[in-house]
């Protein structure tokens, strides 16, 4: 019976690839998810720009998004970052509970620095204490990981470089909850209209209602790594980001804060029970260059990119 | 709406020439500066100290570059505009101690630099945010980089650059103000907007 079981690990140690190879190959895939994320805008985010296009009146505008549009094609041509600011490296992980790698930040810290060197990124870690900038991407709390434990034996990795011209611009607003949702959406037009051409517009503005100070931030902000051409599921959500973006297309701030019909190009909300005397709004305003990505890992290392 | 092609220097004459509106096309030597490029500068200022250059009738770039050293020498693999609103509290002096004559950025500055573009003649040209592959092809060569010790990113960059462009004149020399233009436009919607949502009757 000891011996029984002795062997059986013996095998199952044989048949899984060695640590060290899954370490090896979760790099990799790192790195290629933030060379595809840095140098490809998503899908529906080009068409997005190709419809707004469309849409625009004034020549000011349709300049704006037609430099934004072939900027973009030549950065997935030439495989270079679509912007120089290649946005703090952020990674939302959901990590299977049987995943056989558990500690992820030093891999990440490595795939992070080699991307910084190979892509290359632009090296945006900076001491607040010192002014010092680490040169490679990492440093305290850098890169910023959001783990969330699941089912499986898979990770699933969510790379998000945000910019710092469209994060100055977001907003935490807590509300008195006798405002109710109309408060909420004034929130958001309030901060889209002070953001006016700062963050890069067309942007796209991520919603956190309720929660809590900072778990309405962090969903705003999640919020946006879903598609802006699919509707909320839940239809009382959809309406509330359909009527969103169209009473901030009001504003005529338009591409680049020069004026035009386009200032967003879609609103994502996302929402949590609150406190009952706490009505927290995140607004997350993001830059036209929407970045996003997913890789998945096998329990062996194996990986796939998923660009939206 | 006119178009101009501005060689560096600039003289102030040629600025007096231009509107809102119009559109540009740069050839010469462009300085990066941002935020603590500005900051220093207005310091060695104030020291009485020179700048590793003199800025006069020159072009200021409100960018932080991609910029790698390959073989002893430096690659930029991306250099649009940063948003300019952070350095308006540097601006204006920054204008009137170094004689830049262009800015050019993205999203637009404020009333300080305004009146200090009016006084000393200079405009602030807008380039499309985030367009950084584009801007990065009017680059012909990288001339000098100081002040490496505050990062690539704040790092003064001197590029050779050709027909860098089209930059849209978004403050000229008179007073005028394309983002404000749109921005005070957008604060009287506001009104508006607000009254729909206040009439919404299906909301909480």
């Amino acid at each position: 019976m000891r011996t029984s079981i002795a062997m059986q690990s013996f095998f199952r140690i044989r048949a899984t690839p060695r640590p060290m190879e899954i370490e090896r190959k979760l790099e990799d895939g790192l790195v290629s998810l933030m060379r595809e994320t840095s140098t490809r805008l998503p899908r529906d985010v080009m068409n997005a720009l190709k419809s707004a296009l469309e849409g625009e009146d004034s020549d000011v505008a349709k300049a704006q998004l037609r430099a934004l549009i072939e900027n973009s094609e030549l950065a997935a041509e030439e495989r270079i970052p679509i912007c120089q600011d290649t946005g703090t490296p952020s990674f939302y992980l959901d990590l299977g509970e049987d995943f056989p790698v558990r500690i992820l930040r030093p891999l990440i810290e490595t795939a992070v620095r080699r991307a910084t060197e190979e892509i290359p990124l632009r090296p945006n870690a900076v001491n607040p204490l010192t002014g010092r900038n680490s040169g490679d991407n990492t440093g305290r709390f850098v890169p910023i990981l959001h783990y969330d434990l699941v089912q499986g034996d898979e990770l699933t990795v969510r790379f998000m470089p945000k910019g710092g011209g469209s994060a100055n611009t977001s907003r935490l607003r807590m509300l008195s909850p006798g405002l109710g949702l109309r408060g909420v959406m004034k929130a958001v037009v309030d901060t889209v209209l002070e953001a006016a051409g700062k963050p890069c517009p067309p942007i796209i503005v991520g919603v956190g209602v309720g929660g809590a100070e900072d778990y309405a931030m962090k969903m705003a902000k999640k919020a946006l790594l879903g598609p802006i051409d699919e509707l909320n599921p839940d239809e009382s959500v959809a309406k509330l980001e359909k009527m969103l973006l169209s009473l901030l297309n009001e504003l005529g701030i338009g591409p680049m804060g020069l004026g035009g019909r386009t200032t967003v190009l879609g609103v994502k909300v996302e929402w949590a029970h609150r406190h009952p005397a706490s009505l927290p709004v995140g607004v997350v305003t993001m830059c036209w260059a929407s970045r996003r990505g997913m890789a998945h890992f096998s329990s062996d290392g194996s990986y796939r990119i998923s660009m939206p | 709406m006119a178009e101009f092609h501005l060689r560096t220097p600039i003289s102030e004459e040629t600025i007096r020439k231009l509107s809102a509106g119009d559109l540009l096309h740069i050839s010469g030597t462009v300085v990066t500066a941002r935020d603590q490029g500005h900051r220093r500068a207005l310091e060695l200022a104030q020291k009485g100290q020179e700048l590793p250059m003199d800025l006069d009738g020159l072009v200021v770039f409100h960018c932080g570059p991609i910029a790698k050293e390959i073989e002893g020498r430096w690659r930029i693999f991306g250099a649009g505009p940063t948003t300019s609103a952070r350095m308006e509290i540097f601006e204006a002096e920054f204008i009137e101690k170094t004689g830049v004559k262009v800015i050019i950025g993205k999203g637009g500055m404020g009333e300080r630099t305004t009146r200090a573009m009016k006084e000393h003649g200079a405009v602030y040209a807008a380039f499309p945010g985030g367009a950084s592959v584009l801007a990065t092809k009017a680059i012909r060569e990288v001339k000098g980089a100081f002040w490496l010790d505050l990062g690539t990113p704040e790092a003064m960059w001197v590029f050779e650059v050709e027909h860098f462009g089209p930059l849209l004149v978004a403050i000229d020399s008179y007073g005028r103000n394309l983002h404000r233009d749109v921005y005070s436009e957008a604060s009287g919607i506001l009104e508006k907007i607000v009254k729909k949502i206040e009439s919404l009757d299906t909301l909480g």
